[in-house]
């Protein structure tokens, strides 16, 4: 079952017009903005399928700049999203690409701030509920609505059952997990959706283990 | 987790076996899924319905796209019905002016909430409001009106599609209707078999429907759609009252609507290549709308 909530059904409240390319957008920039862990200086957005063909009528522009800046929704700021990225220092280009992806509503978003660079896809798959497919180059599946974290480590034995334990000892249900790796012995990410928010000091814990590069946390 | 329904069967007969409402079915499993508890579901639906309420207000006060193509219409129609000569009766227009003032205020960038999606937002909530003078409901009542038709709505997102793009417009105006029409029934004291009935016959009603919108933008012919959505729901849910049954159950009516929505052609489903989109009109409003040249067009 896709959606799990009669929320994702009776909502989200929004700005107009549309839920899949108007609020699904503002979604997945905002998870981009969650996942970089701090304001973007830069946004290269590239947009595939309908988004590709709709996105001006629709603010999918507009909407994934707004969710860049940390913006819900339903915030009404979306509205002058470009103005307010000027003025906190984000310059951003879109690309409307031609190339066939999986699902009509696609967006890949690459942000960056001088010393740091992340890449991802996000896909809008109606009514407002996203999935992130892509990360870094790591195909992976977070649907963006359940609490998660993101854990970057190296590829080393007992990794994923340091943090499983650590999440265990604070009563932490895992609702769903995937882990992934470039090539064996090298960098790695665990994707953890979880049922209860994590709380910071958790994040810490686990940012303390052995062989772990990188601890963030996805806004429920 | 282990959500109580995944289908409409189980749903009524969940709510038959347990003599519950179907939107108290919808509720328990909320409860059951996130954790939370019935208080803090019930007051999150509460301001859901108030956003609803505020945007159809502003609707019916005018309001106006920024391309221009929408707008007034919800106006117009309520100025028409005070003039109490209307064909096809006012709780009907009432419930028309609704989903578009609705409509239009989404169009115009305004808060909405999705149901299911912002391009069939109108429906649920001016169905609402119309059947709301006639029948007296309680805030409650209202809210359960909502989970109602979440319920369907949650049958048809898992096993079918709510998306424009994914299933053309009868994935979303036809599902919007299909829980208008379920909702109106379980309000107006109908059983949960009638509201799976007024569903099923609603839905039926708008198999096939393309997602065709002018300039890619969710106006044209979207705002209207909502409009017959809207009255197609009316007319089911009296039609399930009455004791009309469906010869086809609502889950294959459902699943049937998946199909169509599945072959249907890429042209049809929120590209604005094909339909309205691709007329000669549309193709020159896009053209206005957005600048460039309208040869090459219907690609």
């Amino acid at each position: 079952m896709k959606f799990k909530s009669v929320f994702d059904i009776i909502g989200p409240v929004m700005i107009g017009p549309s839920s899949s390319h108007t609020a699904g957008a503002a979604r997945i920039g905002r998870v981009a903005r969650d996942l970089f862990g701090k304001q973007p200086t830069w946004a290269k957005i590239h947009l595939y399928g309908s988004f590709a063909e709709t996105y001006k009528g629709h603010g999918t522009d507009i909407a994934i700049i707004g969710g860049l800046l940390d913006y819900d929704t339903f915030d009404e700021r979306i509205k002058t999203a470009f103005e307010d990225a000027e003025k906190a220092g984000l310059t951003f280009e879109f690309i409307p690409e031609t190339a066939h992806t999986e699902h009509p509503n696609t967006a890949r978003i690459v942000i960056g701030d001088g010393h740091q660079e992340m890449s991802l896809v996000g896909i809008s798959i109606g009514g407002g509920k996203i999935e992130i497919t892509e990360l870094n180059g790591f195909p992976l599946r977070l649907s963006g609505n359940l609490a998660a974290i993101l854990v970057v480590h190296e590829d080393r034995s007992g990794c994923i059952a340091n943090v499983a334990n650590c999440l265990a000892k604070y009563d932490i249900n895992i609702g769903h997990m995937e882990v992934s790796r470039k090539e064996k012995g090298n960098m790695a990410l665990m994707i953890i959706e979880v049922d209860q928010n994590v709380e910071t000091h958790i994040l810490e814990e686990i940012g303390a283990l052995p062989n772990i590069t990188q601890v963030t946390r996805i806004a429920d | 987790m282990e959500f109580l329904f995944h289908n409409v069967r189980e749903l009524v007969d969940l709510a038959n076996k347990e003599q519950k409402l179907i939107s108290e079915i919808m509720i328990e499993q909320e409860i059951i899924i996130t954790g939370r508890s019935r208080e803090e579901i019930m007051e999150q639906m509460d301001r859901n319905l108030t956003v609803m309420e505020e945007a159809v207000e502003k609707g019916l006060k005018g309001v106006h796209s920024k391309s221009g193509l929408t707008g007034g219409d919800a106006v117009l129609l309520q100025a028409y019905m005070q003039k109490g000569n209307t064909l096809s009766g006012e709780l009907m227009l009432d419930a028309v002016s609704k989903a578009v003032a609705t409509n239009e205020v989404n169009a115009a960038m305004g808060t909405i909430c999705a149901t299911p999606t912002a391009g069939s937002a109108g429906v649920v909530p001016g169905t609402l409001f119309a059947v709301k003078n006639k029948l007296n409901p309680t805030r409650e009542q209202m809210i359960r009106y909502l989970f109602n038709a979440g319920a369907f709505g949650f049958v048809v997102a898992n096993n079918a599609s709510i998306s424009g793009a994914a299933g053309g417009c009868q994935a979303e105006v036809g599902s919007a209707a299909g829980m208008a029409a379920a909702a109106i029934v379980e309000m107006a004291g109908g059983t949960p078999e009638q509201s799976s009935t007024a569903f099923a016959i609603t839905l039926k009603n708008m198999l096939g429907l393309v997602c065709d919108p002018v300039a890619g933008l969710v106006e044209v012919p979207c705002v209207k759609r909502n409009a017959m959505g809207a009255s197609n729901s009316l007319v089911a849910a009296d039609m399930a009252l009455a004791g009309v049954t469906s010869r086809i159950p609502c889950d294959e009516v459902i699943d049937a609507m998946y199909k169509i929505g599945q072959t249907m052609p890429t042209a049809l489903k929120e590209t604005a290549q094909g339909g309205l989109a691709a007329t000669p009109t549309g193709k020159w409003l896009e053209a206005k709308i957005f600048g460039g040249s309208v040869v090459g067009s219907g690609n």
